[in-house]
């Protein structure tokens, strides 16, 4: 996932820029047939256009927050037998976390849209909701932990574990709100069950998620690369001291 | 191991009895929320014996919280850990003493705040087996949660801040079966008490293997 040589400083290789003229292709053609040839809804009116945004974008969060864990994981495994080895993995991991905390968010902010115009309250204490927000907040604070300054390995080795007791965390979060109350409408895109919505809006909800797929993808890149260089910078500014410290000695 | 479990959690309760912060600030603490939930109520009787087990839980997350973060501001500190390191305590061992000695700790703080909503709340007790089975349930996963989450804020600068952040969603079922459990044995709700019970000893039983099996990670670098 490095960019491409001579590009040291650099975010963006030919591969990902050609992956970004698509993200951005497939994102204006999923804003032209969520918002114009898709029709309205019989029940849900103009709403239902949010759910084009709303329904990819918690697949992209939950995608995003297994990435997290699977790389946590390897990030694991790999330091564990090598020290400053699978350095990849963590940064892939922070990536990842980072735009799965966003499209969290964009889910949280389009359901509650929706909720005003179709249930007429911003919010309910539905099960999907309530799980929803405590992801949110719960990947926030992996977020935070990543933040913290500290030794790139240490950081890496206590965020891994908390990505993976994370997801551990979310059936047990999931199956105790939902006990609690469902209010939610089921899922209109599931496996092996026969969707809830049919023609043109199927087709637009099935888009949709492959455009915000290539979307997020390309923002996961361009994170990773982000925080490699962020790593860059802080080794350089130490050797630079170190070297300087050197020189005083002298 | 036992021994060993024994040993970690008898020298942070000794640390605690010289020091008796448990019950003499973090348990006037947690009646003082009490108090303060009467307020935001208004005071109103009726609201208060409906919603006193989740109250009683928020007091536990407020006044363990502060339990967690002094166990692990009494080893950072002094730069226990790295003794720990150097000696021959497994970080299973490790982890387990510590949990039991938070534990007993929120033990403590939950049995001055028990008679506290009994008497400020009028609550009346239905159910006493489920009772004690759901504060058994809730202090044991509350107990492990918070040492595993808390080796992990450990040693920060921001760890102050950082636990609950980190903290309070990783507990949001535990306190929400608590709550549940404890309504149903307050006889304010017909619900499923004892399955609410059972998933905090299940919550509890999942972070403690984890727990476990992570903490020689989380150990290395506090």
């Amino acid at each position: 996932m490095s960019p491409a040589r001579g590009n040291k400083y650099m975010t963006a290789s030919p591969a990902t820029r050609v992956l970004g003229v698509v993200a951005v292709a497939a994102a204006l053609l999923m804003a032209l047939l969520g918002l114009i040839v898709s029709p309205a809804d019989v029940v849900q009116g103009q709403a239902v256009r949010m759910l084009y945004l709303h329904v990819p974008s918690i697949w992209i969060a939950y995608g995003a927050f297994v990435l997290t864990a699977v790389s946590s994981a390897l990030f694991l495994i790999r330091s564990r037998r090598r020290e400053d080895s699978g350095r990849h993995h963590d940064r892939l991991a922070g990536a990842a976390a980072e735009v799965g905390v966003v499209f969290a968010g964009i889910t949280l902010v389009t359901g509650m849209l929706w909720g005003r115009v179709t249930w007429g309250t911003y919010w309910q204490w539905d099960a999907r909701l309530t799980t929803t927000v405590l992801l949110f907040v719960t990947y926030l604070g992996y977020l935070a932990l990543r933040r913290l300054p500290a030794d790139p390995m240490i950081r890496g080795r206590r965020s891994a574990v908390m990505a993976l007791i994370s997801i551990i965390n979310v059936p047990i979060v999931h199956f105790s709100v939902d006990w609690w109350r469902t209010l939610h409408q089921k899922a209109s895109l599931s496996v092996g069950r026969r969707p809830e919505i049919t023609g043109e809006m199927y087709w637009t909800l099935l888009y949709s998620t492959l455009a915000v797929t290539i979307v997020a993808s390309w923002l996961i890149v361009h994170r990773y690369r982000v925080i490699r260089l962020e790593e860059l910078r802080d080794e350089e500014a130490l050797n630079a001291l170190i070297a300087s410290r050197l020189r005083e000695d002298e | 191991m036992l021994h060993e479990v024994l040993l970690i959690a008898r020298k942070d309760l000794r640390v605690e009895w010289r020091s008796k912060v448990t019950l003499g600030q973090v348990a006037p603490m947690g009646l003082l929320v009490l108090v303060v939930f009467a307020f935001a109520f208004d005071a109103n009787t009726r609201l208060l014996e409906l919603g006193a087990g989740g109250l009683f839980w928020v007091a536990v997350l407020f006044g363990g919280t502060l339990l967690i973060q002094r166990a692990f501001e009494v080893e950072t500190d002094d730069g226990n850990f790295d003794a720990f390191r150097m000696s021959t305590i497994r970080a299973p061992s490790l982890f387990l003493g510590k949990s039991l000695g938070i534990f007993i700790q929120v033990v403590l703080l939950e049995l001055v705040l028990g008679p506290g909503i009994v008497l400020l709340y009028n609550v009346r007790i239905d159910d006493w087996l489920l009772l004690l089975a759901a504060a058994l349930g809730g202090t044991l996963a509350f107990s492990v949660c918070g040492v595993l989450w808390g080796v992990m804020a450990a040693g920060t600068r921001v760890r102050a801040t950082l636990l609950p952040l980190l903290l309070v969603p990783i507990l949001a079922p535990v306190l929400l079966a608590g709550s549940r459990a404890f309504e149903t044995a307050f006889g304010v709700r017909a619900e499923a008490g004892w399955t609410w019970a059972s998933l905090m000893f299940v919550i509890a039983a999942v972070h403690a293997a984890v727990g476990m099996g992570t903490f020689g990670f989380l150990l290395e670098e506090s």
